[in-house]
């Protein structure tokens, strides 16, 4: 038998979350503090006696949230524990019974006692009038739920859940935990909403009216007048996502298999979009086609026509959404296409298919988990956008943004919200299984542990042909629109007055000198900072969450599964707008008190965008053969090493997709940030919307401009740190930056030597 | 101390069965490895090696019964907790990791002293004969090395029982020959207990100290080769471990362990092997049969139909009452021409009966 570590004493685990958990109750700060935690002004205000920053042990020994105490008992009970083995019964059932009551008791005394003393009347009247009240939990609190949670955990593998891997079950509580608390509960709260009648009772009746009205689901457009909501959403997502698959399948190829020379300049062209804000995208549109465009105005002026407002509503959409969300479909599916093992393709040359036959037999159907994963994310990504219908919708009236206006405009009418939201949701999750149907049970498995020798064939001239025009009519339309973009920041207002100018840019970003220093006076700075640490704090944590997560969707078996993928991919289908509104709702008040802080903005990206690194990281990992991970597993690695030291190399490109996604939307985002930033925490994309609602443009366009730059410059800094993976393949070791998902800038390879 | 040692164990199945929803892979199955022995477990696809293997490695975990590796129970125990390594049919080497780093890899997690990891690792390729290529990628190695490498990964934990599955189905047939005859006496100098995984029953009589053949997820006979090549248990292992003719034939009567056996018209003595008076099943190797003249005595009256000459010996198919029978024949300076008819004699020792 392989040495067990340290069976005497405490189980190390244990150790560390119960001092986790003692630290939390007996250290820091017990509730929400008005500064910055980590600034550590805390230490300075009476800590740790004064009431506001105490401990919740330094609360209960003054005598005060003595419902905190149990909370003492409960972390005293696995001490206990001292010097038993963990295949003791008592140890796992102790630690199960401990985490169990204390994530029950804190949820419990967090949701009943409030503000006001007790949250609901009937607890009133059962003990009477309470005489003290809390307020939103903080660190401490967060510290020793974290520690229950855990101790829960390692308290279930000690019972032989998921075959005693106290990593796995613990990685599953986690990611269960926190996707039940932020995504769960706020949206059913949300949800819940659509029960609720003006005068605040609830009623089904007007549930179900609200749900088949006419407003939904007219066919108006069929007979002259207009169609209904969601069918306008339904058949604008399903040509997004068909066309943004289609062409990013088109780039891949010619990004990955062909002799094209200007691959590079491919790539970054096809990248922009994705750093953009998407209403940019719309904002550019309207530059060019709108009324006053250029285009308009240059083609009235040569035909005598009159401008009309066509570009508004479904043509303007559509072009503005193609464009935005192709490259999501380019960065999903080159993996996939790199990934398809070159073997198959020559077994299959080998077998008298000749390179067409190759193509479409064997090399397609290898890249079906990506072809529908990049629809889905098309489809979804249209049916949650809402900058560019805000911007060019025109009387094409969508989802999203009606989802929005049921709540800010005058309606002010959360129950019509919410039955909207439900109506989205229902399509995005009929995507989501239609998808899996299609998938099937087949294996698509193609790099196996043998260290895949071979190369790609050339594609069939005719198809290469047929990519290069395609892609080269794409390229031309990007560069237009960008062109675009870029120039209008310098001019002075488009459309009346075509001089040019700096202003834009030193009203938004002057730097002045004091006797201080270096003083950022220019208006954009304020969001600009924010933006950026906001969103280089979430893209990590997104990635790392997502990641783990597909780890456990895709080599793990454990009871529960099915409700777990539901679960952890739901999020994928709740467009921002929603998650905006649910956060509104659920984080107003204690016990999870965040609205007005940066941790919202943080949280809501996190889990906005975790489904896109679970994506990136299941097809990737399913391309990885299993034999690995049990490899690793029969040489003495434990669960945990595996997925460090042998998974997560091979993910470095979904690794890197997830990070560089994450980052970016969480720059460019606009849907649930618009309801959740504060004075304190405005973001860029809020700032220039509210630009654009002054009709600034200008200043939006530089502003974004800015943006674009900034997000190129750390997309290729996070590229460099994390690398690519090395597996080699015969033949193209000269030409290895063609072979990785590269998204931005070519970056030097370091020789693979030793 | 950077040389590759031993830690062979035991390893005992005690009626261990697995089943995946309601699909037996492999039932009741009850197995006694000595240490230091190389043990095959042989039979045909489908019928539950990998996953007896698996199970031996804590990949797969038992649904019934007990599996002990070196004398403890480790029917619970995760592969990581488990003292053993095994060499996969598709190697999984890790791509992104130099074959040094492959071969490393599993000592970093035993808890050797760093300083020792690289000198065990490069012992590890020496012994493969892999010393030179520790900074390739496993895609700069041909096949067989790649092999060798997964090997050395396996040997340098030492492990208490060394696992291969089908290790060279991936190789072409001159490599098959030389890396099997390599891991056997790698298995035979460090006394290693190996368990091997095969289909292929050449293979296994080559390298093995004991064969398990297993068909439909039980053990069908378990003994030495020769055990298996000249007592086989039962037809489908006497079909299954060279070519057997297998006949149908009447028990006369039994005295002393010495069968009285009716062929149609021929008699045998043989010895019972436990079996009763009345119907049977006879199995006998092509060359333990001979040709005689027709007609001669205690023959079975049979007509030669087809003949191959291949050098160093004949081979016949000769149609008879009994079915068609297969020969090999060494008599090579008189070649029976085809439709000519003949007598099948049976050679004294070599015919097994086997149960009906
Ligand atoms: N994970 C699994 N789920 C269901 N059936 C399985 C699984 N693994 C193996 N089997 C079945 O068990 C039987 C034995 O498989 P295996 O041990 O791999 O056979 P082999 O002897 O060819 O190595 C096969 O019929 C196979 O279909
Ligand atoms: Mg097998």
């Amino acid at each position: 038998m392989r040495a067990e570590s340290s069976t005497a004493g405490f189980h190390p685990t244990v150790l560390l979350w119960l001092a986790v958990g003692w630290i939390g109750y007996a250290v820091v700060p017990w509730y929400g503090l008005d500064d910055n935690f980590f600034l550590l002004g805390w230490l300075l205000d009476g800590y740790p006696l004064d009431d506001d920053v105490a401990p919740a042990l330094f609360l209960n020994l003054q005598g005060q949230k003595l419902w905190l105490a149990p909370f003492a008992l409960l972390l005293a009970l696995p001490l206990t524990l001292y010097g038993r083995n963990r295949n003791d019964p008592l140890f796992g059932k102790l630690l199960i019974a401990v985490g169990a009551i204390g994530m029950g008791w804190f949820f419990m005394q967090g949701f009943g006692i409030g503000l006001r003393g007790w949250n609901f009347a009937w607890l009133n009247q059962l003990f009477g009038e309470l005489d003290d009240r809390q307020f939103g939990m903080g660190y401490g609190a967060l510290l020793t739920v974290t520690a229950f949670l855990f101790l829960f955990c390692v308290g279930l593998a000690a019972r032989g859940a998921v075959g005693g891997d106290v990593f796995v079950v613990s990685a599953i509580g986690f990611v269960v935990a926190t996707v039940g608390v932020f995504i769960f509960m706020p949206v059913l709260q949300m949800l819940a909403n659509a029960l609720v009648t003006p005068d605040g009772g609830y009623s089904l009746g007007s549930f179900i009216s609200k749900i088949f009205s006419e407003r939904l689901w007219s066919l108006g457009c069929f007979t002259g007048t207009r169609c209904g909501v969601a069918l306008n959403s339904l058949f604008l997502a399903i040509l997004v996502g068909v066309l943004t698959t289609l062409l990013g399948l088109v780039f891949a190829l010619v990004a990955t298999r062909t002799g094209f020379r200007y691959r590079r300049l491919l790539r970054a062209l096809t990248v922009l979009p994705i750093i953009t804000p998407p209403f940019v995208i719309g904002l550019a549109i309207i530059l060019l086609f709108g009324l006053s465009g250029a285009v308009t105005q240059f083609v009235s002026g040569i035909f005598g026509i009159q401008p009309t407002r066509w570009v508004y509503g479904l043509p303007g959409l559509l072009m503005a959404q193609v464009l935005a969300f192709t490259p999501i479909a380019f960065l999903v599916l080159i993996g996939v296409v790199e990934g398809v093992s070159p073997s198959m393709e020559e077994a299959s040359q080998t077998l008298r298919a000749n390179r067409w036959q190759t193509f479409w037999n064997v090399s397609l159907p290898l890249m079906r988990p990506g072809l529908a994963n990049a629809f889905l994310l098309g489809f979804i990504e249209s049916m949650a956008d809402f900058g560019n219908p805000l911007v060019l919708g025109g009387n094409f009236d969508v989802l999203s943004t009606e989802i929005f206006f049921a709540i800010v405009g005058a309606q002010n009418d959360p129950a019509q919200a919410a039955v909207l939201a439900i109506v989205l949701l229902f399509f995005t999750l009929g995507a989501f299984y239609a998808q899996r149907f299609w998938l099937g049970r087949k294996s698509y498995t193609t790099m196996s542990g043998k260290g895949d020798a071979g190369v790609h064939p050339r594609l069939p001239s005719l198809l290469e042909k047929g990519l290069f025009t395609v892609a080269g009519l794409w390229a031309f339309f990007t560069i237009f629109v960008y062109a675009t973009i870029f120039y209008g920041s310098f001019v002075t207002r488009w459309g009346i007055d075509y001089s040019l100018t700096l202003q834009h840019y030193v009203k938004s970003f002057s730097i002045g000198r004091t006797e201080h220093g270096i003083h950022f006076s220019g208006a954009a700075w304020s969001s600009f900072w924010t933006t950026i640490e906001i969103a280089l704090i979430s893209a990590p944590l997104t990635a790392a969450i997502g990641l783990v997560t597909a780890y456990l969707l895709v080599r793990q078996h454990f009871k529960g599964k099915e409700a777990f993928e539901f679960g952890t991919m739901l999020s994928f289908a709740i467009p921002g707008t929603v998650i905006g509104v649910a956060y509104v709702i659920a984080f107003n008040v204690p016990p999870i008190e965040l609205t007005g802080t940066g941790i919202i903005l943080v949280l809501s990206f996190i889990f906005r965008n975790m489904p896109v690194g679970v994506r990136a990281g299941i097809a990737s990992m399913s391309q990885i053969d299993k034999s690995l991970d049990e490899s690793s597993l029969t040489l003495g690695a434990n669960s945990w090493q595996t997925f460090r030291k042998v998974i997560l190399p091979l993910l470095r490109p979904a690794i890197l997709a997830a990070l560089v996604y994450s980052f970016v939307r969480a720059m460019t985002a606009i849907s649930a940030i618009i309801f959740l930033v504060s004075a304190r925490y405005d973001m860029s994309t809020s700032y220039i919307v509210g630009r654009v609602e002054n009709n600034e443009y200008g200043i939006a366009i530089a502003y974004s401009t800015v943006l674009i730059v900034v997000m190129l410059i750390v997309i290729g800094l996070m590229q460099l740190v994390v690398g690519s993976r090395r597996i080699g393949r015969r033949g193209v070791e000269s030409d290895m930056s063609q072979s990785r998902t590269n998204v931005a800038a070519p970056v030097v390879q370091t020789p693979g030597a030793g | 101390m950077s040389e590759v040692r031993s830690n062979a164990a035991t390893v005992k199945f005690d009626h261990v069965t697995k089943r995946y929803g309601s699909f037996t892979a492999v039932n009741d199955v009850s197995l006694d490895i000595e240490a230091g022995k190389l043990v095959t477990l042989l039979g045909p696809s489908g019928c539950g090696k990998t996953t007896t293997l698996r199970m031996i490695a804590g990949l797969e975990m038992a649904t019934e019964g007990r599996i002990m590796i070196g004398g403890k129970d480790v029917t619970c125990l995760p592969a990581t907790d488990r003292d053993v390594s095994m060499v996969f049919q598709s190697y999984a080497l890790f791509p992104h990791m130099t074959v040094m780093e492959n071969v490393e890899y599993g000592l970093k997690f035993s808890g050797v002293p760093k300083k020792e990891i690289t000198q065990k690792a490069q012992a590890g390729l020496e012994l493969v004969g892999l010393a030179k290529f520790g900074h390739r990628l496993p895609s700069e190695l041909s096949g067989g090395q790649q092999q060798r490498v997964a090997v050395a990964r396996a040997l340098v934990l030492e492990p208490q029982v060394l696992l291969f599955d089908e290790p060279l189905s991936n190789l072409d047939a001159k490599l098959r020959r030389h890396v099997r005859e390599e891991i056997r006496e790698i298995q035979q100098n460090l006394g290693l207990t190996v368990v091997y995984v095969t289909h292929d029953q050449e293979e296994a009589l080559a390298v093995s100290d004991r064969i398990v053949v297993m068909n439909n997820a039980v053990i069908a006979q378990d003994g030495t080769p020769r055990d298996l090549y000249e007592a086989p248990a039962n037809a489908f292992v006497a079909d299954f471990i060279g070519e057997a003719n297998i006949f149908d034939c009447e028990i006369e009567s039994v005295s002393k362990a010495i069968a009285t056996v009716k062929l149609g018209p021929v008699t045998l003595k043989l010895p019972s092997r436990g079996q009763t008076p009345g119907p049977a099943k006879l199995a006998a190797r092509p060359r333990r049969i001979e040709l005689a003249k027709a007609g001669a005595q205690n023959t079975l009256p049979g007509k030669i139909a087809k003949s191959t000459y291949v050098g160093s010996h004949a081979e016949y198919v000769v149609s008879t009452d009994k079915g068609e029978i297969f020969i090999i024949s060494q008599d090579v300076d008189q070649i029976h021409a085809p439709e000519a008819t003949v007598g099948v004699a049976f050679a004294r020792s070599g015919p097994v009966l086997i149960g009906a």
